[in-house]
């Protein structure tokens, strides 16, 4: 196959994958958008292997067929609460990749020969860049993988100097890349990448440790940003444009999703990245406000069924508590139910609630909830005053109302789901404890707020069973 | 003063402008009621009842127009009354002066004052006056009632013991009062109601009642409502849009009742015989639109059409008149609000004052001049979009023009310096690069948050295509080279499988 060919069809894989990014962007085109990439990321990897490889043909087809069954029998076990693991463990292996492609590609003998001067240093900052995002991305999503399934506790892990050591990082990695530069034009240079390598892999470690477990769809996002960065820098190392575009089209768009999360919790995104709540070295956990908030009025699955029973506006609004006690199923067996009576029943989505952009969203598609009762918060925020009974699911931060009214509140300005404005709030709680944030809630202890004790699934059968 | 009611002489009018019942509340006013002899007999109101109430029962309509200050009646003056009508007095009834211009004129050439029921401005203070809106709900439940009458299948669906039967379906054209009524009527007798209207603000009020709101395929956004909560004629794009919906729609429902008027003209003709011919056999049609001219081609006023494929098309414009006594009541206690308005001391005299909007817009002539149109006074009855939404009260802290401006700047001089040093092979790279951001950016931007998850996991799979690089290293002759190619290989694939596959699954959950 020639040259020529193998570009064109790198142009139209590339075409492929924009069509793809657009696709997801709605409903009605997501499907395609998905079998757009898939085809896409077809006609790349055939170009290539019929177009530029040479040799061990029978190793690669083995990689690939492991990978790929791997690949799909993981994504068939996996259980949509668990999304959020997957998507880190899957960025983490784009950032390995791009370490392994960029220490390879720094093995090849022929580097010498293809390159001098400017162009060598060039291609070795390529090189230093690709690894470094690389193994950035790997270490970060490693821990966040951690973070997400359990593995590691949410809470921010603040070290006494962390934006000291993350610029000592920082220099180091820069001072290595010098030396780097220098060393490789005269055919060494491991070691200082090898080093650069861990304090590359120190730095994702920390950075993502150090973040909450409430911004934690955040991070999500922006390590996707950075494995499309990574393969970027690769694709400069290796001048090859399908691998720049592609990895600038996920790196912008991971970046754009980052921001809009951050836009969503009225946050910079700078100060989420440098770490945790309590960055002015406030005291997260709400402390002397919250004291004596009051008595919280408990209430109980018979009287919750009654209540849903006599109300003619439902809103129910998900958190991570459903995901958690998979609660989703049962949440839509009883929406039946109350529609069934023709009580409107609507769900309200807090753009961060769950661990991942979108992931109550995804739970309750897996429920079969029609997405037309979903709505986003900008689109029922103003309706609470018409709503009878709203029923918080294992949400905390995102009803909170202390972001409104507590100008010292680590979650302040925060917009959130103002369901105290609605006749009656129920509350499912495992127990009185924080949410992620770790800040107390005043909606608890709000007059028309009734709290439901014990594990959502358990609870909300219950509630099922009374209707 | 005196009020005097006389016997409607309109042929088949059954109806009278008052009843005992409010005449009792009128003479509370302060008034004294004169009611010629037999006019409340149609409308089963028997002289008795009325003397009962404390009211003159008089022998001649002349004895009325003679003796009384203010005249009520249900139907405009006709024939000779018109001649009896005096300078000093006062004559209220439906008049629809806008289509009636002699009637007009003779009225102002008597000089008296003559107050139209049929133009009592529509706002929120007068809906207690509004007759047409009384004679409307009166005529659309009744409309139904007709069809019910010569539609030969049940309007509900049933399953007996002799089969199922199918419920009927009903489509009402044009959702105001009348049409409203229509829909609650027939859904209550369990039929299946579709409702169109030109007006997109009664869609709510449609649903409202239980019924399907039609939306026309059309792409514009045009708003069909006029000024005092009325349609409008509509542009000849929308009406063809329209005129296929109807056509579509005939082909399937049992009942069709139209209801659609636009103020001062004829009705538009929205069923045309060629949809009439596709209905099922035994159908029925009503247009209360009839006596405008009628919606439906093949409508005659006052009459029955009965087609040859067994349709039937009622044309009656008396359908408030067949219920006379619940309409009488209601008009009749229209009228009443009207008086009280007008006679502020409670003492029997009528004042029309003209600063009085309801009073300014129901009279047509007074004084022997013509008063009629009223002085516009626009009122909708929901506000138009732009008055909706009033311009925000909030001063926005204008967005800093140097800000970005300052940033492109040093974007610049960063990339010149690059563009300096760089060759031009990496420049070549560079310039795909920055596009790519952009169009990603582009992209990215309006996704839908529903679609967060999947997007990432799909940019996921994508970001994979790093296994590109591990392809082009796996050919290396040398073996550590080729080694960490394929485990490279490995994972991305796990990756690229995993990613879309995952992927499919989320997107296959996402349903309507």
């Amino acid at each position: 196959m020639s040259q020529g060919i193998v570009t064109v069809s790198y142009i139209i894989a590339t075409i492929l994958f924009i069509l793809a990014l657009g696709g997801l962007s709605n409903q009605e085109t997501a499907r395609r958008g998905n079998w757009y990439g898939i085809i896409g990321m077809t006609i790349a990897l055939l170009a290539t292997i019929l177009g530029v490889v040479e040799r061990h043909y029978e190793i690669l087809l083995v990689a690939l067929l492991i990978g790929g069954t791997i690949g799909v029998v993981l994504a068939r076990r996996v259980q949509m609460t668990q999304m959020p693991e997957l998507v880190a463990v899957l960025h983490s292996l784009v950032g390995a990749a791009a370490v392994a492609v960029g220490y390879a590609s720094f093995m090849d003998p022929g580097r010498l020969s293809h390159f001098s001067g400017v162009e060598l240093t060039i291609h070795d900052i390529e090189t230093y860049l690709g690894i470094l995002i690389g193994a950035v991305t790997f270490s970060g999503s490693v821990i966040a993988f951690g973070k997400l399934s359990g593995r590691i506790g949410g809470k921010p892990l603040t070290l006494p100097a962390r934006h000291w050591f993350n610029l000592g990082l920082l220099l180091g990695a820069i001072w290595f890349g010098r030396e780097f530069v220098l060393q490789s034009a005269a055919g060494n240079g491991m070691e200082p990448l090898m080093i650069m390598t861990v304090i590359a892999l120190l730095f994702g470690i920390h950075m993502v440790m150090a973040i909450g477990g409430a911004d934690m769809p955040v991070v999500v996002s922006m390590l996707n940003s950075y494995s499309g960065w990574a393969a970027s820098a690769t694709g400069f190392m290796l001048g090859n444009d399908l691998l720049i575009v592609t990895g600038a089209l996920v790196g912008s768009s991971g970046a754009i999703l980052s921001y809009i999360m951050c836009r969503a919790m009225n946050r910079k995104f700078l100060a989420v990245i440098a770490g945790g709540f309590g960055t002015g070295g406030g005291t997260p956990s709400g402390g002397e406000s919250s004291e004596d908030q009051g008595e919280v009025l408990p209430i109980d699955a018979h009287e919750t069924a009654a209540l849903l029973a006599g109300a003619k506006e439902v809103m129910i609004i998900p958190g991570y508590g459903m995901a958690v006690a998979q609660a989703q199923h049962t949440v839509f067996e009883i929406t039946k139910a109350l529609r069934a009576k023709k009580i409107n029943v609507r769900f309200g989505i807090h753009p961060v609630a769950g661990r991942m952009p979108g992931h109550m969203n995804v739970l309750l598609a897996e429920a079969r909830v029609p997405y037309d009762i979903v709505f986003e918060m900008d689109e029922i925020n103003e309706d609470f005053p018409n709503v009878d009974v709203s029923v918080v699911i294992g949400a905390n931060d995102i009803v909170n109302p202390s972001a409104l009214t507590d100008p010292d509140s680590p979650i302040a300005g925060m917009p959130v789901l103002e369901c105290w404005k609605g006749a009656t709030s129920i509350v499912l709680k495992r127990s009185m404890a924080t949410g992620y944030a770790g800040v107390q809630n005043p909606l608890f202890f709000k007059e028309n707020s009734r709290m439901l004790f014990g594990d959502a699934k358990e609870t909300l059968d219950e509630v099922l069973k009374a209707l | 003063m005196r009020i005097g009611v006389p016997r409607e002489i309109h042929a088949g009018e059954q109806r009278v402008a008052t009843t005992p019942e409010v005449a009792l509340q009128l003479i509370k006013l302060g008034f004294d009621v004169a009611v010629e002899a037999g006019a409340g007999t149609a409308a089963n109101y028997s002289d008795d009842a009325y003397r009962d109430a404390g009211c003159e029962i008089v022998n001649t309509a002349d004895d009325i127009w003679t003796n009384a200050n203010v005249i009520l009646k249900v139907r405009g003056p006709e024939g000779d009354e018109i001649s009896k009508l005096r300078a000093e007095q006062t004559l209220i009834s439906f008049l629809w002066p806008g289509q009636n211009p002699d009637l007009l004129q003779q009225l102002t050439d008597s000089g008296a004052t003559a107050m139209a029921m049929d133009s009592v401005p529509r706002i929120s203070r007068a809906q207690k006056m509004d007759a047409l809106s009384s004679m409307a709900n009166i005529a659309g439940y009744r409309a139904v009632v007709e069809a019910a009458q010569l539609f030969p299948r049940f309007f509900t669906g049933q399953i007996t013991a002799a089969g199922k039967v199918a419920p009927a379906k009903v489509m009402v054209i044009g959702a105001g009062v009348a049409g409203l009524a229509a829909i609650g009527t027939a859904k209550s007798m369990g039929a299946i109601v579709r409702a169109f209207d030109t007006r997109p603000e009664v869609k709510e009020q449609v649903e409202s009642m239980d019924a399907e709101f039609l939306m026309l395929d059309f792409e514009e956004d045009e708003d069909g409502s006029g000024a005092g909560g009325y349609a409008k004629t509509m542009s000849k794009e929308f009406i063809d849009a329209e005129m296929a919906l109807f056509r579509e729609q005939a082909k399937e429902v049992d009942i069709i009742i139209t209801t659609a008027l636009i103020p001062g003209r004829p009705a538009p003709k929205l069923i045309l015989a060629d949809m009439i011919h596709s209905m099922k056999d035994g159908s029925v049609v009503v247009d209360l639109a009839a006596e405008q001219g009628g919606n439906c081609e093949l409508t005659e006023a006052e009459q029955i059409v009965k087609t040859e494929n067994g349709i039937s098309i009622i044309g009656y414009t008396d359908l408030p008149s067949r219920m006379a006594a619940q309409s009488s009541q209601l008009y009749a206690t229209n009228l009443r609000h009207l008086l009280t308005d007008m006679t502020p001391e409670k003492d029997g005299n009528v004042v029309s004052d003209f600063d009085d909007e309801v009073v300014r817009g129901a009279t047509v002539c007074k004084g022997g001049e013509t008063t009629y149109p009223p002085p516009a006074a626009l009122l909708s009855a929901v506000p138009k979009k732009a008055e909706a939404a009033p311009a925000p009260v909030v001063v926005e802290k204008e967005p800093s023009v140097m800000g970005p401006i300052v940033g492109m700047i040093a974007g610049g001089l960063a990339l010149l310096g690059l563009g300096a040093v760089a060759p031009e092979s990496f420049m070549a790279h560079f310039t795909v690069f920055v596009l790519a951001c952009f169009v990603g950016y582009m992209v990215i931007w309006n996704v839908s948050p529903a679609l967060h998850t999947p997007l990432m996991s799909v940019t996921n799979a994508i970001s994979s295509i790093i296994v590109i690089g591990a392809l082009l290293q796996i050919s290396a002759t040398n073996t550590t080279i080729m080694w960490i190619a394929a485990v490279t290989i490995l994972l991305t694939s796990i990756n690229i499988a995993g990613g879309f596959a995952v992927t499919r699954r989320m997107l296959e959950m996402f349903r309507k």
